[in-house]
């Protein structure tokens, strides 16, 4: 899960990484309040998760506490990359900036372990200075049990051979920022620019975390901090129901069992819609391993509940997971919603192999449902979804 | 011979006496596995029996070890202790750790893999997250159905389980000699090049289906070491091919992160290093039948 800026700032305050004062809005009015918190004078800045937003006009500074209302109205619903800003923040200006610097952690998939990043030519895009000038970014690995000490960060402050005065504070700033990469149960955590300011001192003026969602049963905070308004309601109701399930943007609706099956299915179904209208895959939904009646029926309400959904593909592989129960599943999710008085009237394409497939097989044939058609091969069944979602 | 679990092999389970450990030891089992204890503390020196078979339960890794001379491990422990299970087995130096559970956190298995790492890597740690691997017809560690298919000269490895097992459905007929499952997670113990290099040295395979998935460099760095060190012929399927950027696709390490992670640059890789891949799973198969002349 990534973050927003004010939401990596308030985590990096909590775990003592300098950074300057600030809060988030999300009307206007609003920005006259906080602005006079500051002192009368602030920076908005839009909070959105993607790159990029100074270049697009998505911070200003304001001057006065009404100058801050207006550029809060300026910017809150601005379209920043496909992103629409809710929220921005009022930060506290900055010192004249002296120069500006780049660390961060993150881990290391290819070399299984985690990895530290600094460089003395922060404020920029970090991939370009890695691509471009690969020899300003330092790349120092962190063993997970040793962590970073006083010590560790002030090899990391050596290898990116920071100037001698600030050496010592950007190690403070090393030594905490790893507490919050390890407190948070953090994927990365960045501060790009780190900033020498006119007095000396160190602070971090913009970052970005993510967070392992594997991890939020040790970090109850944390549901807290997902951005509940960007959202595809799909999405959301997908979630509230314990289900796998991304968006995308076709039209054959894709329930399967175990990631790499789904995103086979996705593939199987995109090659095949290429003969039918070139229809696409309208979402993944994982149903996961042994997944009962319910779970299935839940999926296929999901499904069938999506606009752009034609046809559906339901393909399962059964392992863990009983064909029978996926038969049965998809049985009582058509009674269910049809006892709701919704209008079923999507095609259903449904592969079954594996674990009791026989069983499954029978228990469609018997309930002869006019939606429902059987297919047993993998790819033909992906055909007939597709071909039925260009009719 | 087969690779990394054999007839001989004596397995435990850790986690063995809960929910889904119990219905997969009855499985493994069924499947002929050599099971000799579970671990669980609180129910040391009971025992467990299924359909017959009384299956002790010792109180740690280093015990069940001890009393059994098991060989590998099974672990089958909740997300919030696994890391700690795993490290027991670590510090039992139990030659083989298969590590099912999923969901583990990142900071965990990375600490688990550090950990290993640090006493020499004397046990060999597969998953987490994934679902085991199975020699057919002599044993089974993990939760690959054992009736798909029988023993046979094919050998596969995959990040996926249920492409795992499609894949063996597509070629049941000819049969395997092992199969892995390594795992979808960004932190694994065995990789794709593990278990190639296993394969490679196995008089018992003729040729290795590799199962990729997008995320990650595994398959790019897997296609260098084939090219250098895999004289068998090598199959390959990677999924994910209209994944888009910036979203997880259900393992937490498939996502496709800007230009890397890609399918397309995986079976790029692959085939610049002489793999032939298969656009879905059905074609694969029958560019391993090819090979084999069948």
């Amino acid at each position: 899960m990534d973050l927003f800026e004010y939401q990596a700032r308030d985590l990096f305050a909590k775990h003592g990484v300098p950074v300057l004062a600030g809060e988030v809005i999300d009307t206007p009015e609003a920005a006259r309040e906080a602005t006079e918190r500051l002192g009368g004078k602030s920076v908005v800045k839009a909070q959105v998760k993607v790159g990029g937003r100074g270049k697009a006009g998505g911070v200003k500074l304001a001057a006065t506490p009404d100058e801050a209302v207006a550029r809060a109205t300026d910017i809150l619903g601005m379209d920043i990359k496909g992103h629409t800003v809710h929220k921005v923040m009022i930060a506290e200006t900055a010192p004249e900036i002296a120069e500006e610097y780049y660390v961060s952690y993150l881990l290391d998939r290819t070399n299984r372990t985690f990895l530290a990043m600094a460089s003395v030519a922060g404020g920029m895009d970090i991939e370009e200075v890695a691509e471009k000038t690969p020899e300003k970014l330092a790349k120092i690995p962190v063993d997970a049990n040793e962590g970073v000490s006083k010590e560790k960060a002030a090899e990391i402050v050596a290898a990116a051979k920071f100037p001698a005065e600030v050496a010592d504070q950007v190690a403070d700033v090393l030594v905490t920022l790893w507490k919050t990469f390890i407190a948070e149960d953090a994927l990365l955590v960045e501060v790009n620019p780190l900033a020498k300011v006119a007095s000396g001192d160190v602070l971090a003026l913009d970052g970005k975390v993510s967070l392992d969602e594997n991890a939020e049963f040790r970090q109850p905070d944390h549901e807290a901090l997902e951005d509940k308004d960007a959202a595809n309601p799909l999405e959301a109701a997908a979630k509230a129901k314990g289900l796998n399930y991304v968006k995308l943007d076709g039209q054959v609706g894709i329930i399967g069992n175990g990631a790499g099956l789904v995103m086979s299915t996705l593939d199987v179904v995109a090659y095949a819609g290429e003969k039918h209208n070139n229809v696409k895959p309208a979402n993944f939904l994982d149903i996961g391993g042994g997944a009962s009646a319910e779970v299935m029926a839940n999926g296929l309400e999901i499904i069938l509940g999506d606009p752009d959904v034609k046809s559906v593909f339901v393909n399962v592989f059964g392992g863990i997971t009983a064909c029978d129960e996926v038969a049965n599943g998809i049985v009582q999710a058509l009674e269910l919603l049809k006892s709701k008085g919704e209008d079923v009237n999507k095609p259903l394409v449904v592969r079954l192999d594996g674990n009791n497939a026989e069983l499954g097989r029978e228990i469609l044939s018997k309930a002869n449902h006019p939606l429902v058609q059987r297919v047993d091969t993998m790819d033909g069944a992906a055909d007939k979804a597709a071909e039925l979602a260009a009719k | 011979m087969a690779i990394f679990l054999t007839k001989e092999s004596k397995v435990i389970v850790q986690g063995m006496t809960g929910a889904t450990g119990m219905k997969h030891t009855k499985l493994m089992l069924g499947d002929g596995t050599n099971i000799v204890g579970g671990v669980n503390p609180r129910k040391a020196g009971t025992s467990v029996d299924f359909d017959g078979t009384d299956v002790p339960v010792f109180g740690s890794v280093a015990e069940a070890m001890e009393k059994t001379g098991a060989d590998v491990s099974v672990l089958f422990v909740p997300p919030a202790f696994a890391k700690a299970a795993v490290v027991e087995a670590i510090d039992a130096e139990i030659p083989l750790a298969v590590v099912i559970t999923e969901g583990i956190a990142v900071h965990d298995s990375a600490a688990f893999w550090a950990y290993a790492k640090s006493k020499g890597n004397k046990t060999r740690i597969i998953g987490p997250n994934c679902p085991g691997l199975i020699t057919p017809g002599q044993s089974n560690a993990g939760i690959i159905p054992g009736d798909i298919t029988k023993p046979g000269r094919i050998g596969l490895v995959s990040k996926s389980g249920t492409l795992t097992y499609q894949m063996m459905y597509e070629l049941r007929d000819i049969g395997f000699s092992s199969a892995v499952g390594i795992g979808g997670d960004p932190v694994i113990g065995t990789t794709h090049i593990d278990a190639l290099a296993a394969f490679e040295a196995d008089p018992d395979t003729d040729l290795i289906v590799m199962i990729g998935e997008i995320g990650g460099d595994a398959e790019e760095r897997a296609a260098d070491f084939i090219k250098a060190n895999v004289s068998k012929p090598v199959v390959g399927y990677v999924a994910g091919f209209t994944a888009p950027e910036g979203k997880t696709m259900g393992h937490a390490g498939a996502i496709v992160s800007g230009s890397s992670g890609t399918a397309q640059a995986k079976k790029e890789a692959l085939e610049a290093a002489g793999v032939k891949v298969g656009k879905t799973p059905s074609e694969t198969a029958r560019l391993a039948r090819e090979i084999l002349g069948g």
